[in-house]
This record gives structure tokens, C-alpha cells and sequence, in this order.
């Protein structure tokens, strides 16, 4: 099994390595080629520490119990299906949501890293969305920031003893929200307006994606919420073997 | 169990709502993506900007990947998330039933795998 390790580890640092020399390409929200290249080479770097991280805690969760394989699937189903769907929003234009609230409440921020980032690959590639470039970027909002945010607020909750399912709302709705915070201040940083500098253009571009994305965080909340009650029903063993459900019981 | 039930045919019905009116409320809107809306924001403030890369596919199509392909990959992309999640619910569902029957609670936990594989 280390040895395994050891190979999965350099593997995925050469592929990152490799995303960091090539060319960067598009990433989910930031479109192919719309961010200038040191941007994109920054945003990777950033990324590659938790990459590897989030590596390194799938592994450990697996080989603690193979059983836990099934959820990490699942949840990474789950960011599939929900990242694919367009959503209308009241804006009058379409968005799609994360999905990423899920993994990051049961597995933790690191290792949803590598479920998103997946995600982000299949679709820079086969449906030039977002991009290879913007990949790093992409993968910093999308599956770092937000899901970190979604622990952290599901933690949090839990804390402050708010109801289960309402904190779980609560956590993937405003990691939805956050992830396009963060690709709204990646967009500013990479294109300061003129007047204002960076504020005032993360403002602009958070004025783009925010009154759409609301409604769609909703919707990403009550969708997650959904699946756990789904999984809290038929999954108990698998949620107690990640320590999930026990969590809950200390936190009543 | 039933009120688990109830809450989620009601939170389904809210997410649909959701997702619904504004398709009703915004008659006649585009509904284009609001990712594409950010590209338009970056030209807004930066003025023309020429993307420096073109997505992969695009350069060995020599073109944009027409719209009845894409919503093509967007379903497999669906279906692959659709066909896990199912796949291993359907088998939750099932391991609850028979746990029932042998009078083994799905308390039980720790060691077995039968159930993995």
C-alpha cells in the first residue's frame, strides 16, 4: 500500500506539474484563456499543496475502511450530476451549481479536492468549459474555497448546536455562494478596473454572478440535504464508519 | 421514516420550483450562461480581449462544439453521477431489507464486508 501511495503521490504531482507547465487552459468558471498566463501558473501552485493533501486523506480514508470507497464515489457522483445541470435563474441566464457541499461535510476539504477537480478536467476537455489554462483557478474557487467554506460553516453549526439539516443547508448553499465570491475576486485580481482598482471590479463581476447564483445555492442546499436524509437512512454504517454520524450524536 | 419522506418530496418540490419559475417570470429572457456573462464583464473593463488560449477541443475541431453535442456530454456527464449514486443507493435499499430480516439492525457496523466489494 505505500508503495502504491508513493506512486499515486508522484503521479499526481507530475500531472500537476505538468497542468502548471502546459499552457493553462479554461477552468469551470472562468472561461479558456481569460485569465493571463502568471495568473493561471499562481492559481496552480496554489492548488498543488492541497491536491496532494486531499491525495493523501482519500487514501487514508480508504485503506481505514474500503467501505468508505462508497461514499467517496457517491459524492463525487453527486458533484457530476449536479455541476452538469443549467439552471435557469431569475437573472435571465443560466448557471450551474457545485456540488462539492456534500464530499467537504463528509469527507473534508482536501479530499473533495480531488473529486472536483475531475469534475472541472472532464469538462475543460470535452465541453470547453471552463479550461485547461483557467484550471488551477477554477479548481482554487470551486473545489478548495467552497468546499472549505462548507466544512467551516457546517462545523460551525454544528457548534453552535444549530438543527443537523439546516446546517447542512446552510453549508452548501453558502459554499455555492463563495465559490463564486472567490471566481469573481480571481477575475478582479487578473482584470482591476480602471477607476476603482480590484475592489471595484470584484464587485462588478460578483454584480455578474451573484443574483444568479442565489437562487441556484438554494436549490444546491435543499439537494444536499436531500441526499444525506437519503443516505442518514440507508447508509448508516458507511456514515458511521467516517465518524459522521457519531459526530452528530456528541454534537446533540 | 414518513416524515423523512415528506420532507424530502417537499424540499424536491421547492428545488423544482425554484429552478421552474424563472422560466415563467423572465419570459422571452436568453437564458445564456453566466459564465459567459463574465467574459462579456472582462471585456466591459479590460476592453477587447482576445482569449490567449482556445479550449482544447475547440482547436482540434477547428471550431465550437455545436450545441446538440455539448448538451450530449453535459447528459453523460449526468448520467455517469445519476448511474453511481443509484447504483449504490439501490444496493443501501436492499442491504436495509434483508438486515431487517435477519434481525441484524443496521446499527450493526465494524467488520463486514460482504456488503463492500
Amino acid at each position: 500500500m505505500p508503495k502504491k501511495e508513493k506512486i499515486l503521490l508522484k503521479a499526481s504531482i507530475a500531472c500537476a506539474a505538468l497542468f502548471a507547465i502546459a499552457p493553462v487552459s479554461n477552468a469551470m468558471h472562468i472561461m479558456e484563456g481569460y485569465l493571463p498566463a502568471r495568473y493561471c501558473v499562481a492559481w496552480e501552485v496554489i492548488c498543488l499543496p492541497v491536491l496532494i493533501a486531499g491525495v493523501i486523506s482519500l487514501r487514508k480514508k480508504v485503506n481505514e475502511n474500503r467501505r468508505n470507497l462508497t461514499l467517496i464515489a457517491m459524492s463525487g457522483a453527486f458533484i457530476f450530476v449536479i455541476s452538469s445541470l443549467k439552471i435557469p435563474s431569475v437573472t435571465g441566464s443560466c448557471s450551474h451549481m457545485t456540488g462539492t457541499g456534500l464530499g467537504a461535510i463528509l469527507f473534508g476539504p482536501s479530499a473533495v479536492s480531488i473529486l472536483g477537480i475531475i469534475v472541472l478536467i472532464f469538462q475543460a476537455v470535452l465541453l470547453a468549459h471552463g479550461g485547461l489554462t483557467t484550471l488551477g483557478a477554477n479548481t482554487f474557487s470551486m473545489a478548495i474555497a467552497g468546499p472549505l467554506a462548507a466544512f467551516g460553516i457546517y462545523r460551525l453549526c454544528e457548534k453552535l448546536k444549530v438543527n443537523r439539516k439546516v446546517g447542512i443547508f446552510l453549508a452548501a448553499l453558502l459554499g455555492d455562494l463563495f465559490t463564486y465570491c472567490v471566481t469573481s475576486v480571481q477575475l478582479a485580481l487578473a482584470y482591476p478596473s480602471e477607476s476603482g482598482g480590484v475592489f471595484a471590479s470584484a464587485v462588478k463581476f460578483l454584480g455578474v454572478f451573484a443574483p444568479t447564483q442565489l437562487p441556484l445555492a438554494v436549490i444546491e442546499g435543499i439537494l444536499t440535504v436531500v441526499i444525506v436524509i437519503g443516505l442518514e437512512t440507508y447508509a448508516r454504517p458507511e456514515l458511521k464508519s467516517l465518524g459522521f454520524l457519531g459526530r452528530e450524536k456528541e454534537a446533540k | 421514516m414518513t416524515k423523512n419522506a415528506k420532507t424530502v418530496i417537499l424540499l424536491l418540490v421547492i428545488a423544482v420550483l425554484i429552478a421552474v419559475i424563472p422560466l415563467f417570470a423572465r419570459k422571452g429572457a436568453e437564458f445564456g450562461g453566466s459564465d459567459d456573462a463574465g467574459s462579456v464583464m472582462v471585456e466591459e473593463i479590460h476592453g477587447e480581449y482576445e482569449p490567449w488560449f482556445t479550449p482544447v477541443l475547440e482547436t482540434a475541431l477547428g471550431g465550437e462544439l455545436p450545441g446538440e453535442v455539448e448538451s450530449l456530454i453535459f447528459c453523460v456527464q449526468t448520467g455517469i453521477g445519476v448511474g453511481v449514486i443509484a447504483f449504490f443507493m439501490g444496493r443501501f435499499v436492499e442491504r436495509k431489507k434483508w438486515m431487517k430480516k435477519l434481525g441484524t439492525d443496521s446499527e450493526t457496523d465494524g467488520e463486514q464486508t460482504d456488503d463492500c466489494d
